[in-house]
């Protein structure tokens, strides 16, 4: 597929604001949806919407095979052993709150310890913060190297024989630098230590077989993946969601139900309470598609990796801009760049961006652990999709310059 | 604009702002007036003095004279300090009344409201309802 071809999937990249042609660089926080995710989320809401698993009439049942169905993509997506190890949730943080409970009622007790990093996103700090409260556990910190990258090294100086679990990002939110994941899997399991990996970044950048990563855990949300929004997956080894308490009561999880005591529903019924959001759901498949015809493409690959380069050139050359997040080897670097310039405030530098039509994120992009290590009160990101064209990156540096010349 | 009347006062900044017709100029303006703000001393950039519900971190300070109402303030933002000068400029030497009384509308003349992004528009509520606490 050509980039051209790859745009004129998404109608709103052809739009203006401010009378300016939009520029959208905000992928990271959620990207755009392609015409076919549309398409079947309106498709399924208007031919083929009846709650899942129970009812016995036509529309349910086709409701149900939509639902079932993209259980099997995604299996196929992640190269999962089983299709029961795929538990549909709301997006990452749901599927990372779903283990920080169910794990936590099962395995941990007074005194014991939770590793994660401090270059994560705040849905992967909390949910372990609320457990270790819970659980009268403590939160243990793994801290990135200068460049941002995570160290299996460190990683492994850190475990404990009270380590229970560590979870970590596949790639930051905020570094765009891609976490040497089989490695640090390895240090936990040398140790029996599980690991959950947060791969709302890295699902969408890097091809991921979680049997060949060995993680225990991965999770990530839709959205982010130009599915629907409100969809997303957990992933998780079978023998531990075997083990693991149900999250949420009702619906579906069931077996049997009485008074005198309740059975669970088989993997991966347990953990999908209540009704599911069955129309949107499915909008994972032509999303995984779309992915899977862009990776396949070498025009666009080329064309992510010239954005790259052209970045990293432009942020490493202007001695005003300090760009978090500094590869050390190709491949690394995702296009993805968070960066500061000094005398000009995180804000300023975005409020003047969008009026030249140029979509960026700046403040604290739910890292504030990252900032404090940094010494900053905010960042401006840039992040592109494989819509993004090289021409584009020229456009917002220029406007980048614009914007700096007005404020200093 | 210190002997002007609060009306006068809110009139010059829409005339003022009336010249512009792209929103970049706008902000050129904001940020000249920003530029522009008398310097706040850092001891009084405190926790009690920080408007809650900004991006970025807005101080504003508020002393009564004679009966009148006087601000002074900053922002570690250029356009937000603009942003506040123009309000201080504006509401600096009215008489709580006359702040009580105001419905901040000139704002919305300028295209203050509606063009700043959401969470700056929080912010610009937020600068607004610690003018009008210090009038109460």
């Amino acid at each position: 597929m050509t980039i051209k071809e790859t745009r004129a999937q998404f109608p709103v990249l052809d739009t203006k604001v401010y009378g300016k042609p939009l520029i959208y660089l905000d992928n990271a926080a959620t990207a755009q949806r392609p015409e076919s995710v549309v398409s079947k989320w309106n498709a399924l809401v208007h031919t083929s919407n009846a709650n899942i698993h129970r009812a016995v009439h036509k529309l349910a049942a086709d409701a149900t095979d939509e639902y079932e169905s993209t259980r099997n993509t995604v299996k196929d997506f992640l190269n999962a052993s089983s299709r029961e190890e795929i538990i549909f949730t709301s997006g990452a943080t749901a599927s990372i709150n779903l283990v920080a409970f169910s794990f936590g009622e099962a395995y941990v007790h007074e005194g014991d310890e939770i590793i994660v990093s401090d270059a994560e996103h705040h849905s992967n700090i909390v949910p372990w913060q609320m457990m270790c409260q819970r659980k009268g556990a403590s939160l243990k910190v793994l801290e990135i190297e200068d460049n941002g990258s995570l160290s299996p090294e460190r990683l492994e100086k850190l475990i404990s024989e009270k380590t229970k679990i560590v979870a970590i990002s596949h790639i930051s939110n905020v570094l765009g630098l891609v976490n040497p994941v089989k490695e640090l899997v390895t240090a936990c399991h040398k140790h029996g230590v599980p690991v959950l990996v947060d791969g709302a970044q890295g699902i969408v950048h890097e091809r991921v077989d979680v049997q060949a990563l060995d993680c225990d855990f991965y999770a990530f949300s839709g959205h982010k993946l130009y599915a629907a929004t409100g969809t997303g997956v957990l992933y998780g080894k079978k023998n531990w969601l075997d083990a693991m308490p149900p999250y949420m009561g009702g619906g579906e999880m069931i077996h049997t139900v009485s008074f005198s005591g309740t059975t669970y529903a088989p993997l991966p019924a347990k953990f999908e309470a209540g009704t599911q959001n069955l129309n949107a759901t499915p909008t994972l498949v032509p999303a995984i598609e779309f992915v899977n015809s862009v990776r396949d493409s070498k025009e666009v690959e080329a064309e992510q990796n010239a954005i790259t380069e052209y970045l990293l050139g432009v942020f490493s050359r202007d001695t005003r801009i300090k760009l978090y997040g500094v590869p050390r080897r190709t491949g690394e670097k995702i296009p993805l760049f968070s960066f500061s310039v000094e005398g000009a405030h995180h804000e300023d530098l975005a409020l003047l961006l969008d009026k030249m039509g140029i979509a960026v994120r700046s403040g604290q992009m739910c890292a504030e652990p990252l900032m404090d290590r940094f010494g900053t009160t905010g960042m401006v990101r840039v992040s592109f999709a494989p819509y993004n064209t090289l021409e584009e990156a020229e456009s917002f540096v220029k406007c980048l310059y614009k914007a700096i010349d007005m404020l200093i | 604009m210190t002997n002007m009347s609060l009306e006068e006062k809110k009139q010059q900044v829409v005339e003022d702002f009336s010249q512009f017709d792209e929103w970049l100029d706008k902000y050129e303006y904001l940020i000249e007036l920003g530029k522009g703000l008398q310097p706040f001393p850092e001891e009084k950039k405190t926790e009690d003095r920080l408007i809650k519900g900004c991006q970025s971190r807005v101080w504003l300070d508020c002393e009564k004279r004679d009966g009148r109402l006087w601000f002074t303030a900053d922002s570690d933002a250029i356009i937000t300090k603009g942003i506040i000068s123009l309000l201080i400029d504006v509401y600096s030497g009215c008489t709580p009344e006359e702040i009580a009384g105001d419905d901040f509308a000139f704002l919305e003349e300028i295209g203050l409201r509606e063009n700043l992004s959401p969470t700056r528009a929080n912010g610009l509520v937020s600068m607004i309802e610690t003018i009008k606490k210090n009038a109460r």
